[in-house]
């Protein structure tokens, strides 16, 4: 779950691409309603949401297929908001690929580069290092229609590069590949782009894509960028209930703040009455509402009460073997349910709980996220 | 494959029979060595000799093949146009009007048609001295307006089913979008264009009522002449010559029909 290794730092690289106050409509539906966003220089940045939550029209508009009905869009220190996408240093590969079913792949690769009127030698000079970036040299004669569906991606992947844009733009690139080709292809891509160091923009509704692949994710929902971050920050510390939930699977328990010292919080937890020990940093003050998030990984079961603070106790009611882990569903009150994953280290093992043990649940304080929204 | 029954089989003879018997018997009697039309006298191509120096036809003939081209060409340019606009300009002010303007020569009647023309080169005759009189050329204008309506139909289907993206795709990589036309979409819709072209071609050559409307002394079409000539009598010649104009048209119609098809894989 860690992203590529650092280069250097985030914050120390010039804008790539800043969105002040981004809105577009269509009709009463408002597909990106007033987004602020800075990607750095370089960065893989990934935009990370359900279906219909308005990622593509946020690229587009990056883009240039649509202009916003209101914000600026600035790429490199410019504004391009209403500049026409044949005039922006920014490419993109297309969800279809869109590959030219009439061009041979190397005239798809050179289609942009001779719209920059660039001379022919220099040209097939260029056709040929993208296409072996991609790892298609031979490739260059064939049709579109000659090639499989991962040697089709690459080559859309070359075509936007060949013009060396600013930013490059990714509509779900892996989304039409099979399981097996496209987390091989998410490790190439992550590969690639830090070769040639190119700002990446990547939309997928895939959120472990997103994880693998991401300097930094952003989460929208119903228009809004919910929360941006590396993937490890929005997995650890989400700031909202809707990202805890999207990101990963979430044990979210209700209750109100006992009492508060520094970071940490007791908090009495509506379902059983009992206490949870959580951390926030947001402020927060006693007799407040909150919402405990503890991941099923961070949480402890015992067949005996060790006495910690805070313990919950429960019956098993349902198991799912997954292979590496299992998913134990514990019922800690009427209708309320936590889940615990337990690896599986060594098969010889017996599974350590079945059906209607008691058990008994605990995670370290600081596993445990306060959340208010 | 289901056989079937001698009955549906009965059907399906008859069928064909009735639709093609009378197109057959007129090629088999342009070969008939006597002058009597419905008199069988043996095999003979005498007639398609005799049809070579009949200056009458084949002036007919060139002139009818001269409006046919250049008003294919014409309605293709429009149809292609008014297809663009309405498949990929969204919904504009007053696109339902000029949809339906653009199929309505599809379900007018020729005679309308035809008579309306008349009646528009008269008065623009009259009013602005232009065109001067009837001609070819005023038939080649009547005939690009009805087959505007066949093209449009025809390219605006290609159009639809094109993905948008590739066009989004040529102006990403730099092109401007007159260029992303002429070096993506013209070639992509290419096959519906000759399609449309030849279905033009075939609908002008064989046009009587528009023509008999709008033509002029000295301009009468092969269809004209032909029907005109009938009238005096059959005559094997014209049997040879609609010969020809059959199997120039039936290959016009299955090129076109082989374009389109190829049109719907891709
Ligand atoms: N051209 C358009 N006209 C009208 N509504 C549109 C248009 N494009 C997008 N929308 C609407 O805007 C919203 C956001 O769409 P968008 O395509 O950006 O979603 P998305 O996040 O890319 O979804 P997906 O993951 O399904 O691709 C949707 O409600 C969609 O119906
Ligand atoms: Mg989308």
């Amino acid at each position: 779950m860690t992203g590529p290794a650092a280069k250097q730092p985030l914050d120390d690289r010039p804008a790539a691409l800043i969105l002040e106050g981004v809105t577009r409509r269509f009709g009463a539906t408002v597909a990106v309603d007033a987004v602020d966003l800075t990607v750095r220089s370089g960065e893989l940045f990934s935009l990370l949401g359900a279906s219909g939550c308005g990622k593509t029209t946020l690229l587009r508009m990056i883009a240039g297929f649509e202009i916003p009905n209101s914000g600026r869009v600035l790429i490199d220190g410019q504004d391009v908001t209403h500049a026409p996408p044949y005039e922006r240093p920014v490419n993109m590969v297309f969800q279809s690929y869109a590959l030219f079913p009439h061009m041979t792949v190397a005239q798809n690769v050179a289609y942009g580069l001779k719209q920059t009127g660039m001379a022919r030698s220099e040209r097939d000079d260029r056709v040929q290092e993208v296409l072996a970036l991609v790892e298609l040299d031979s490739f260059g004669r064939r049709r579109p229609d000659q090639l499989s569906g991962g040697q089709r991606q690459r080559v859309a992947l070359a075509r936007a590069l060949a013009k060396r844009p600013k930013i490059l733009l990714l509509d779900e690139p892996l989304g039409a590949l099979d399981r097996k080709l496209r987390e091989r292809t998410q490790f190439e891509l992550v590969n690639l782009q830090e070769r040639i160091g190119t700002t990446f923009i990547l939309v997928t509704h895939d959120q472990e894509e997103a994880m693998t692949m991401s300097d930094r994710i952003a989460i929208m929902q119903g228009g809004h960028i919910l929360q941006i971050g590396p993937p490890r920050e929005v997995y650890e510390y989400p700031t909202s209930r809707t990202v805890a939930d999207f990101i990963g699977a979430a044990n979210l328990l209700e209750g109100t703040v006992a009492s508060v010292e520094g970071r940490s919080a007791e908090i009495r937890l509506q379902a059983t009455g009992g206490a949870a020990m959580a951390e926030s940093d947001i402020p927060l003050k006693t007799g407040d509402a909150v919402t405990v998030m503890v991941r099923p990984e961070k949480i402890q079961a015992h067949r005996a009460s060790t006495g910690a603070a805070n313990e919950l106790s429960g019956t098993v009611i349902d198991i799912a073997y997954l292979g590496d882990l299992s998913i134990y569903h514990v019922q800690i009150a009427d209708g309320v349910r936590v889940q615990v994953a337990i690896a599986n280290r060594r098969h010889a093992d017996e599974a350590p709980f079945t059906w209607d043990d008691a058990v008994f649940l605990s995670w370290h304080p600081g596993d445990g996220v306060i959340l208010i929204t | 494959m289901k056989r079937l029954s001698p009955w549906l089989m009965l059907a399906v003879v008859l069928g064909y029979v009735f639709l093609y018997g009378p197109i057959l018997s007129l090629v088999v009697y342009s070969f008939n060595a006597s002058k009597l039309v419905t008199v069988w006298g043996g095999f003979s191509t005498k007639w398609y000799a005799a049809l070579l120096e009949n200056d009458k036809l084949l002036d007919a003939a060139f002139l009818s093949l001269r409006i046919s081209v250049v008003s294919a060409t014409g309605a293709v340019l429009l149809g292609t146009l008014s297809a663009i606009a309405l498949v990929r300009f969204g919904r504009f002010r007053g696109r339902f009007l000029f949809s339906a303007m653009t199929t309505a020569p599809l379900v007018m009647p020729e005679v309308i048609t035809g008579l309306s023309m008349l009646l528009l080169f008269v008065s623009l005759q009259h009013a602005i001295g232009w065109p001067d009189g009837r001609s070819p050329l005023t038939i080649a204008i009547a005939h690009i307006t009805f087959a505007t309506a066949y093209v449009s139909v025809v390219v605006q289907a290609r159009l639809a089913q094109m993905d948008r993206s590739l066009e989004e795709a040529a102006l990403d990589l730099g092109a401007r979008p007159l260029r992303a036309f002429l070096t993506v979409t013209l070639p992509l819709i290419a096959p519906s264009l000759i399609a449309g072209w030849l279905l033009a071609f075939t609908l002008s050559l064989d046009d009587l009522v528009v023509a008999s409307f709008v033509s002029g002394p000295g301009s009468s079409t092969l269809p004209m002449v032909v029907f005109s000539s009938v009238r005096l009598g059959l005559s094997p010649e014209v049997n040879a010559l609609a010969t020809i104009l059959l199997a120039t048209v039936a290959i016009a119609a299955i090129a076109a029909g082989v374009l389109a098809n190829r049109n719907r894989k891709t």
